[in-house]
């Protein structure tokens, strides 16, 4: 840690670039899910007769949302591991939140599977249909990104990239907060995707 | 991180809470975010079996914003960090809640 202070480019604010940058980033990525979010409550009324809302499986979602919290809570406690110098307890947490991450995307795409197969709830079968699948695949993206970013990181750690001396705390933080940022949006897509009766929105 | 802990001497003098939290605030954190996710689940249900929406609507959007709040301010440290870190995702948030409110408006009209 000592170390990367000394040689972390600073901004004006006494922020390390990387960091800044990657606020810079999150906050321009509330913009990009509050574009889709916002297309998805003007498009959820329009489902051309065919599958609405109703197919969505509360007690599966439920779980899925559950898994995806706990992991924020995983991702935290590798970065304690790693401000601990403990490398161990690192590598355990980041592999247990990059699993939670695949256990999250495994799910999500079952059930898309199940909206295809057994719903008839295609891509292209409504506007509600398109614009559901286009807000939650991105967010999927942006999952599947943070567990190829989380296995970096784990493999970093057997090459002394990352080291029990605070080499990498930095890196380690940033796709923390990537990570926690997913979360949060997982959060507002769950109460108002899934959660609020379609009537009340519309 | 660096920046957090330089932070955090500044907070620590003004007698503000600990960086970084301890393990064992993460998991109080993480359990109240279970337990508000169970109340949001449980409101569902509550209007699925005919609750008021005035009651349900409103009360699984503060969980949803408590949820948020507490995810940013914890375990992104957000409560710890250089104000500037703050400014830069509420433009974030004001930005993406008037895109909504503009469409909104366009929607209605």
């Amino acid at each position: 840690m000592a170390t990367e202070t000394a040689h972390a480019p600073q901004t004006n604010f006494n922020v390390s670039n990387e960091k800044m940058g990657m606020w810079a980033f999150l906050g321009s990525e509330l913009l990009f899910f509050g574009a889709f979010i916002t297309v998805y409550l003007v498009y959820v009324p329009r489902t051309a007769d065919g599958p609405g809302p109703e197919v969505f499986d509360i007690p599966f979602t439920s779980v899925s949302t559950f898994i995806l919290l706990m992991s924020s809570l995983a991702m935290v406690l590798a970065l304690a591991g790693m401000q601990d110098g403990d490398l161990r307890r690192f590598r355990t947490w980041t592999l247990a939140t990059a699993l939670m991450g695949l256990v999250f995307l495994g799910g999500q795409l079952y059930e898309f599977t199940l909206f295809v197969q057994q719903d008839g709830l295609g891509l292209t079968t409504s506007a509600f249909s398109t614009s559901f699948y286009v807000l939650t695949s991105f967010h999927k993206v942006h999952v599947a990104v943070g567990v190829l970013m989380l296995g970096t990181l784990w493999f970093m750690s057997f090459t002394g990239r990352i080291r029990a001396d605070g080499q990498g705390t930095n890196a380690v933080e940033n796709v923390g907060l990537y990570w926690h940022f997913v979360d949060i949006i997982w959060i507002i897509i769950f109460t108002v995707v899934y959660l609020i009766p379609v009537d009340l929105v519309t | 991180m660096t920046d957090t802990h330089d932070a955090q001497q500044e907070q620590d003098q003004q007698g503000q809470h600990q960086y970084p939290p301890s393990t064992g605030e993460y998991w109080q954190i993480a359990a109240i975010l279970a337990v508000l996710t169970a109340v949001e689940i449980g409101l569902y249900y509550a209007g699925q079996a005919g609750m008021a929406a005035s009651v349900t609507i409103p009360g699984l959007i503060i969980l949803t914003i408590l949820k948020f709040v507490l995810v940013v301010l914890w375990f992104m440290h957000l409560r710890f960090d250089r104000p500037v870190l703050n400014r830069l995702f509420i433009i974030g948030l004001i930005f993406a809640g008037v895109l909504y409110g503009i469409v909104a408006l366009i929607t209605l009209t």
